[in-house]
C-alpha cells in the first residue's frame, strides 16, 4: 500500500505547481512550476512500484522536454506579454466552468469504480519493463523509432529558412561600402606609442596634433578620453633631458 | 492508502491542464497545459498498473512519454515558425486567417 504522507506530499506539490499554469503571469515561472509538478509525478511513479518510469519521467520530462520549452521561451523572447482583452466575451469563466465540470465528471466516474488492489505488485524494474518492451511490444517500439525520426526531420523542415538572396562575398561587401561613401583606408589607431598605448588617448599626427577620429565615439560621449597633448609635451621634455636638439616648433 | 487516490489526483491535474489550454493565450503556456494533461493520463495509467498488479500500464505510459516527446519537438517547431512569420506567439492573432 502507499503511504499517505507520500500521496499528500505529491498531491499538494503537483496541484499547487500546476495551478501556476492558470495564474502565473510570466512564462518562465510557469515553466519552473511545471518542472516541479513533473518531479512530483516522478516521485508518485516510484511510490507506485514503477521506478523505471520515475527515472524516465525525470530524464525525459524535466531533463529534455521542459528544457526545450525554456529554450524556445528564450528564443521567442521571455517578455512576450499576454494580451488581456478577451476575444470571446466571458471565455475565461466558461473555460473554468467547463474544466471544473470535466474534473467533477472524471471524479464521479472514478468514485463508482469497484477496484481490488493486487496484493503483489509487478516489478517495475528496468529488466521487467525491457522483457515486455522487446518481447510482446517490440513492433510498437520499432514504430516509435520511426515516429521519433519523423519528428526530428519535421522539426528541421519546419524551422528551416531558405536563403532569399545569394550570399555576399567579402569583395562585394567592400565595394558596397565604398559606393556608400565610406573611407577605404583604416582609421588611425588610438594611443601614443611608449607613453600611453591605450584606447582613450587620441593618436598624434607627425606635427604633434591629436587625430580626433582615432578615438572611439562611445568613449568621447562618455567623456572617458584623456588629453593627448600632455603625452606630446612629456615626450618633448624627456627628449630635452636626454640632450636632443630643440625642435623648431 | 489505495492507489485509486492517484487516479483522483490525475483527474484533477487533467482538469487543470484542460483549463490552461482553454484560458491562456500564450502558445507556449497552452502547450505546457497539453503536457500536463498527458502527464495526468500517464499517472492514471501507472496507478491502474499498480492496481492490476502487472506492467502493461507502465508500458503504455512509456509509449505516451515517447509520443509526447515527439509531439513537443514538432509543436515547438510550429510555434517558432509562427513566431518568425508574425512576431507573436499569441494564440489569438493567427486565428484571423488573413494574409
Amino acid at each position: 500500500m502507499i503511504s499517505p504522507v507520500l500521496f499528500w506530499t505529491v498531491a499538494i506539490l503537483t496541484v499547487v505547481a500546476s495551478l501556476a499554469l492558470l495564474f502565473a503571469r510570466k512564462p518562465v515561472h510557469v515553466a519552473v512550476a511545471v518542472i516541479t509538478a513533473m518531479v512530483g509525478l516522478a516521485a508518485a511513479y516510484v511510490g507506485l512500484e514503477a521506478p523505471f518510469l520515475g527515472i524516465v519521467q525525470i530524464v525525459v520530462y524535466t531533463g529534455a522536454v521542459m528544457m526545450l520549452f525554456v529554450f524556445v521561451l528564450m528564443l521567442v523572447g521571455v517578455d512576450q506579454r499576454e494580451s488581456l482583452k478577451e476575444t470571446i466575451a466571458g471565455q475565461k469563466w466558461m473555460a473554468f466552468a467547463l474544466a471544473i465540470g470535466l474534473g467533477a465528471l472524471l471524479v464521479s466516474v472514478i468514485s463508482r469504480l469497484k477496484v481490488s488492489v493486487a496484493g503483489n505488485p509487478a516489478s517495475g524494474e528496468p529488466e521487467a519493463i525491457a522483457h515486455q518492451l522487446f518481447g510482446p511490444y517490440v513492433l510498437v517500439v520499432e514504430t516509435l523509432g520511426f515516429l521519433l525520426v519523423t519528428a526530428a526531420v519535421g522539426a528541421l523542415v519546419l524551422t528551416h529558412v531558405p536563403r532569399l538572396f545569394p550570399k555576399r562575398t567579402q569583395k562585394e561587401v567592400q565595394a558596397a561600402r565604398i559606393q556608400a561613401g565610406a573611407n577605404p583606408v583604416n582609421k588611425t589607431f588610438p594611443g601614443v606609442y611608449a607613453r600611453h598605448n591605450a584606447l582613450d588617448a587620441a593618436a598624434l599626427d607627425p606635427d604633434g596634433e591629436p587625430i580626433e577620429e582615432s578615438v572611439q565615439r562611445v568613449l568621447k560621449i562618455r567623456q572617458q578620453t584623456v588629453d593627448t597633448i600632455q603625452f606630446r609635451d612629456e615626450t618633448r621634455h624627456r627628449r630635452r633631458e636626454l640632450g636632443a636638439k630643440e625642435e623648431d616648433q | 492508502m489505495s492507489p485509486i487516490n492517484f487516479v483522483y489526483l490525475a483527474a484533477v491535474l487533467f482538469a487543470i491542464g484542460a483549463a490552461t489550454v482553454l484560458v491562456r493565450r500564450n502558445a507556449i503556456i497552452a502547450f505546457m497545459g497539453v503536457e500536463l494533461m498527458l502527464n495526468a493520463a500517464n499517472l492514471a495509467l501507472v496507478s491502474f498498473s499498480r492496481i492490476q498488479g502487472n506492467v502493461h500500464g507502465q508500458i503504455m505510459a512509456f509509449f505516451v512519454m515517447v509520443v509526447a516527446a515527439a509531439e513537443v519537438v514538432v509543436g515547438l517547431a510550429i510555434i517558432i515558425a509562427v513566431f518568425r512569420a508574425r512576431q507573436t506567439i499569441s494564440l489569438d492573432d493567427p486565428a484571423e486567417l488573413k494574409g
